[in-house]
C-alpha cells in the first residue's frame, strides 16, 4: 500500500527544548497505526504536527519535512486549512464546542463553505451512524453537546471529524478517561473507519495498541525506538527500553 | 507591655469586624437616606412630566430621555472600538511592542479624571468640531471615557474563553476570522455583555465631563445636535442651586434604582457566565 | 488564498481598531495641551505653579492654593480611607462568612457605581452640619472633603486588595499556620506583606481618584481659592477650579482652566505609571 505520510528527519523544539528527535516513520493508506509511549514522549506533539495545529503555539522550532501523499506539508502553497480538513483529530478529553450536537459536528462543514440544510443533516447522520452515536442522540441533536456523557461526547467528536470526510484522523489517547463500555464502542467504530481512513491513534495502554492496531510505533523521549507489528514489538522487542516499558519499569 | 498572640487575634478581628460593619453602615445609610426622602417624590407624573421652572415643578422626563440619548450614543461608539481592541490584545498579539503601547494606553486612559475628559470634549467636540453643547459631543466624549472599562473587561472574557475551543475550532479546518465570530465571541459575549453594561452604568453616574459637554438644557431633546440635561446633571443642578430638594431627592433616589438595577443585571450575567 | 487574506484582512481590521482606540489618548493629551500651554508660556511656569493668587479678573493665575487643596484632600482621604478598606479586604478575603460577603460584595459594587454628585450631596447634608456644630468653622472644609473621598475610594481600594490577598498561593497561609502562628498573625506577617505591592497599586489609584474627583468635593469644600490653615478651613482643589469656573470662562481665563488641567493630567500620569509599574514589577 503506498505511504499516506512520510516523517523524514522530523525534529521538533519548543523554546530550546526539543521535544522530538529526527523521527522516521512512514504511514500506509488506510492503516490503523498505534503511536505509544510514556509521558513527555512527544506523541502528541507529532499528532499535533500532522495537521499543523502546532501553527498556534508560539516559539516551536521544526526541522526536516513531512510528505503526505508525497507532497511537503508545510509547503508554501499548502492550505492549512485544506490539510486540516483532510487531516481530522480528535482530542484528548472529549472537546464539544459549546454548540448543540448538530452544530458541533456540521461545524466543520460549515466553515468549508456554504453547504445546504439537507445536505448537512445528511452527512451529520452518517457521522453519527459511523460514530455508533446515532440510536442515542438521533431525537435530540439541538441540545447542547455538553449535556452528553463523557463518552458520548468523544463519540461525538469522533463524528465530528468523520463529517468533515477526512483521509486521516488522529487519535490522542481519546478513552483515558473512559468507562470500558465508551471504549468498547470506540475501539469497535474504529476498525469498521479504518476501510475509509487513516488512522495515526495514540492509544491508552499497551492492551489497546494490541487489540485495533495494524502496526505499532514506540516512541521514547521524542525518538523513535522501534515499528511493527503489536506481536512483535510488544511480544518479542528488538531494543531493551521497549521491553523495560511493556513490564512496566517506566511510563 | 506584651501583648499575647491571642489577645492581639482577639483586637484585629475586632477591629477588621468593626471596619467592615462600618463600612456597610455608611453605605447603608447613604442609600436609604436618599431612597426615603426620594422614593416618595417618585411617581408617573415625575417620570413622565417635562420639569418646569428650572425643575422646581413638573417631572424629570426630558433629563430621563437626555440620560438615554447620551448613553447610546457613548455605548455605540465606543463598543465595537473597546470590543475590536480587546480582540487584538487578546487574539493577536504576541506581546510585543505594540502590545505594550495599546495596554499602557488602555490603562492610562482608565485613569484620567472624568473633568479631564469633560476638558476635552468641551475644546474638541464642542468647539473644534463645532457640535456646540449637545446629546453627540456629550455621547462621544463618555465614548472616550468608558472605551479603556470595555476595553479591559472585554479583553478578560475573551481570555477566559479555554484555549482548547480555539484548537478544535482550527482543527475542524476553521480559519482564525470563522474560529473567532463562530467560537470565541459567542462564549465571550455575556462577559462582554457585563462591561458594556457596567459603562452604562458610568454614563448614567456621569456629571462632570457631561455637564461640560452636553450642556444643561432642561427641553426635551429632539435630534442628536440638541444640548440636553443628563438625571445626574440634573441632581446637581437642583441640589447645589436649592432649586428644589424634593425633586433633587427623587432624581437622586431614581439614579440609586437605576445603578442598582444595572448590578443586578450585570451579576447575574457574570454568575451564568461563571458556571 | 482566500483564507489567508481573509485573516489578514481582520487582523487588519481589528488591528486599526485597536490604533483608534489608543490615539484617543495622543488626541486628548494634544488638544489639551494646546489650549492650556499658551497661558503658561505668558504668565511663566513657576509663576503659574507656584502663584498664590488665582483672580482671573485681574489676570492673575497662580495655582498653588489648588495644588496645596488636591494634596491635603487627597492626604485625608488616604489617612481616612485607607485603613478602613485595607481592613475590608482582609476581612472579605479572611473572615466574613459566606453569607456575608455574598451581601457585602455586591454592596461595595453598588457603592462604587453610585454617581459622585450623590456623595457630595449627602456630605453636604450631613458632614459639614456636623463640623460645622461640633468643630467650628464654616463646614465647608478639607475634612469634609476628605471624608466623603475617603468613603468614594473604598471601592476602589477594597476590590483590589482582596483581589491581591486571594490570588496569594494557599501554602503562603498554610505554612504560616502549620509553624504554629495564629490566623492574624499570619496574615500580618506572611499574606499582607507578601500582596504588599498589589495592596499598594489599589493605594495608588484610590490616590488618583481622590485626586481627579469633581463634583462630589465641590459640593463640600467651600471652594475659596487661598492657602488653608487648618483642616476645617475651606479650600479649592484642581478639579474644583475647572469645575467651577468652565462654565462661563473665556479667553486668557478658559486658557488657564485647560493648564490647570495639564497640571492635574501630568500628576495623574505620574501616578497611573507608579501603579502599572508596581503591578507589572511583581
Amino acid at each position: 500500500m503506498p505511504d499516506k505520510f512520510k516523517i523524514e528527519k522530523l525534529s521538533f523544539y519548543f523554546k530550546d527544548k526539543r521535544v522530538i528527535n529526527s523521527l522516521d516513520l512512514s504511514i500506509r493508506a488506510n492503516e490503523i497505526l498505534s503511536v505509544l509511549g510514556p509521558a513527555n514522549s512527544g506523541i502528541t506533539t507529532l499528532l499535533r504536527t500532522l495537521n499543523r495545529l502546532c501553527d498556534t503555539d508560539h516559539d516551536v522550532r521544526i526541522e526536516g519535512d513531512i510528505l503526505m501523499d508525497g507532497k511537503s506539508i508545510f509547503a508554501p502553497d499548502i492550505s492549512v486549512t485544506e490539510l486540516r480538513r483532510k487531516v481530522g483529530m480528535v482530542f484528548e478529553v472529549p472537546t464539544p464546542l459549546p454548540l448543540s450536537i448538530f452544530d458541533n459536528i456540521a461545524y466543520g462543514l460549515r466553515v468549508g463553505g456554504r453547504i445546504g440544510k439537507k445536505e448537512a443533516a445528511e452527512r451529520v447522520e452518517y457521522a453519527l451512524r459511523t460514530a455508533a452515536l446515532w440510536d442515542e442522540v438521533k431525537d435530540r441533536q439541538h441540545i447542547p453537546a455538553m449535556s452528553l456523557s463523557g463518552g458520548q461526547q468523544q463519540r461525538m467528536c469522533i463524528a465530528r471529524v468523520i463529517a468533515m470526510d477526512p483521509q486521516v484522523i488522529l487519535i490522542d489517547r481519546s478513552c483515558s478517561g473512559l468507562d470500558p463500555i465508551s471504549t468498547a464502542k470506540i475501539e469497535e467504530s474504529l476498525s469498521q473507519l479504518k476501510e475509509r481512513f487513516t488512522i495515526i491513534l495514540a492509544p491508552h495502554n499497551v492492551q489497546q495498541a494490541i487489540r485495533v492496531s495494524d502496526r505499532v510505533a514506540f516512541m521514547l523521549m521524542g525518538s523513535l525506538v522501534e515499528e511493527g507489528t503489536g506481536e512483535k514489538v510488544f511480544g518479542d522487542p528488538d531494543d531493551r527500553r521497549t521491553s523495560d516499558y511493556i513490564t512496566g519499569r517506566f511510563g | 507591655m506584651k501583648i499575647s498572640a491571642r489577645t492581639s487575634e482577639k483586637i484585629a478581628k475586632t477591629l477588621i469586624w468593626t471596619a467592615a460593619v462600618f463600612v456597610l453602615a455608611v453605605l447603608m445609610f447613604i442609600i436609604l437616606y436618599i431612597l426615603v426622602k426620594g422614593l416618595p417624590v417618585i411617581n408617573w407624573g415625575f417620570l413622565t412630566q417635562v420639569p418646569r421652572s428650572m425643575g422646581r415643578e413638573g417631572g424629570v422626563s426630558s433629563t430621563i430621555v437626555g440620560t438615554l440619548m447620551v448613553t447610546s450614543v457613548a455605548v455605540l461608539i465606543a463598543a465595537p472600538f473597546g470590543i475590536g481592541t480587546a480582540f487584538y490584545l487578546a487574539e493577536y498579539t504576541k506581546g510585543g511592542f505594540i502590545t505594550r503601547v495599546i495596554r499602557f494606553s488602555a490603562e492610562s486612559l482608565a485613569g484620567i479624571p472624568s473633568i479631564v475628559y469633560g476638558l476635552f470634549g468641551f475644546i474638541f467636540f464642542v468647539i473644534y468640531l463645532d457640535l456646540g453643547w449637545s446629546v453627540l459631543s456629550g455621547g462621544l466624549t463618555l465614548a472616550f471615557m468608558i472605551l479603556p472599562t470595555i476595553i479591559r473587561t472585554s479583553e478578560e472574557a475573551i481570555r477566559s474563553v479555554p484555549k482548547i475551543y480555539r484548537e478544535v475550532s482550527f482543527s475542524l479546518s476553521a480559519t482564525k476570522t470563522q474560529t473567532i465570530f463562530k467560537v470565541v465571541l459567542p462564549s465571550a459575549l455575556r462577559g462582554i455583555a457585563n462591561g458594556i453594561i457596567l459603562s452604562i452604568g458610568r454614563c448614567i453616574a456621569e456629571t462632570a465631563a457631561v455637564m461640560l459637554t452636553a450642556g444643561s438644557a432642561l427641553r426635551m431633546s429632539r435630534s442628536l445636535f440638541d444640548p440636553t440635561r443628563t438625571m445626574a446633571v440634573h441632581f446637581y443642578i437642583l441640589a447645589v442651586e436649592g432649586i428644589s430638594m424634593e425633586n433633587a431627592y427623587g432624581t437622586a433616589a431614581l439614579l440609586i434604582i437605576i445603578i442598582f438595577l444595572i448590578n443586578v443585571v450585570a451579576n447575574t450575567l457574570v454568575n451564568r457566565f461563571v458556571r | 488564498m482566500k483564507n489567508g487574506f481573509k485573516d489578514k484582512l481582520s487582523e487588519r481590521v481589528f488591528l486599526a481598531l485597536a490604533l483608534s482606540s489608543i490615539s484617543a489618548i495622543a488626541l486628548i493629551t494634544v488638544f489639551i495641551v494646546i489650549q492650556g500651554a499658551p497661558i503658561i508660556g505668558k504668565v511663566g511656569l513657576r509663576d503659574f505653579i507656584f502663584g498664590m493668587t488665582w483672580a482671573p479678573s485681574q489676570g492673575k493665575f497662580g495655582i498653588f492654593p489648588m495644588i496645596i487643596g488636591s494634596l491635603s484632600v487627597t492626604l485625608g482621604a488616604v489617612v481616612l480611607g485607607v485603613p478602613v478598606g485595607i481592613c475590608g479586604a482582609v476581612f472579605l478575603a479572611e473572615f466574613a462568612p459566606a453569607a456575608v460577603r455574598n451581601l457585602f460584595r455586591p454592596a461595595i459594587q453598588l457603592l462604587a457605581g453610585i454617581p459622585s454628585v450623590v456623595y457630595g450631596f449627602w456630605g453636604l447634608i450631613f458632614i459639614v452640619p456636623f463640623i460645622r456644630d461640633n468643630l467650628g468653622g464654616p463646614g465647608l472644609s478639607i475634612l469634609a472633603g476628605s471624608i466623603v473621598l475617603a468613603i468614594m475610594i473604598l471601592p476602589t481600594i477594597i476590590t483590589i486588595s482582596e483581589v491581591q490577598i486571594l490570588a496569594l498561593p494557599r501554602q503562603y497561609k498554610e505554612g504560616a499556620l502549620a509553624l504554629g502562628m495564629t490566623h492574624w498573625q499570619a496574615i500580618y506577617s506572611v499574606q499582607l506583606p507578601a500582596a504588599k505591592s498589589g495592596i499598594v497599586a489599589a493605594v495608588v489609584l484610590g490616590i488618583g481618584r481622590a485626586m481627579g474627583e469633581t463634583m462630589a468635593v465641590i459640593m463640600v469644600l467651600g471652594n475659596a481659592p487661598g492657602i488653608p490653615t487648618s483642616i476645617l478651613d475651606p479650600v479649592r482643589t484642581l478639579t474644583t477650579n475647572i469645575g467651577i469656573e468652565m462654565g462661563y470662562a473665556a479667553g486668557d481665563h478658559r486658557q488657564a482652566l485647560f493648564a490647570t488641567g495639564i497640571v492635574l493630567f501630568v500628576i495623574i500620569m505620574i501616578l497611573n505609571i507608579t501603579a502599572q509599574f508596581i503591578t507589572r514589577k511583581k
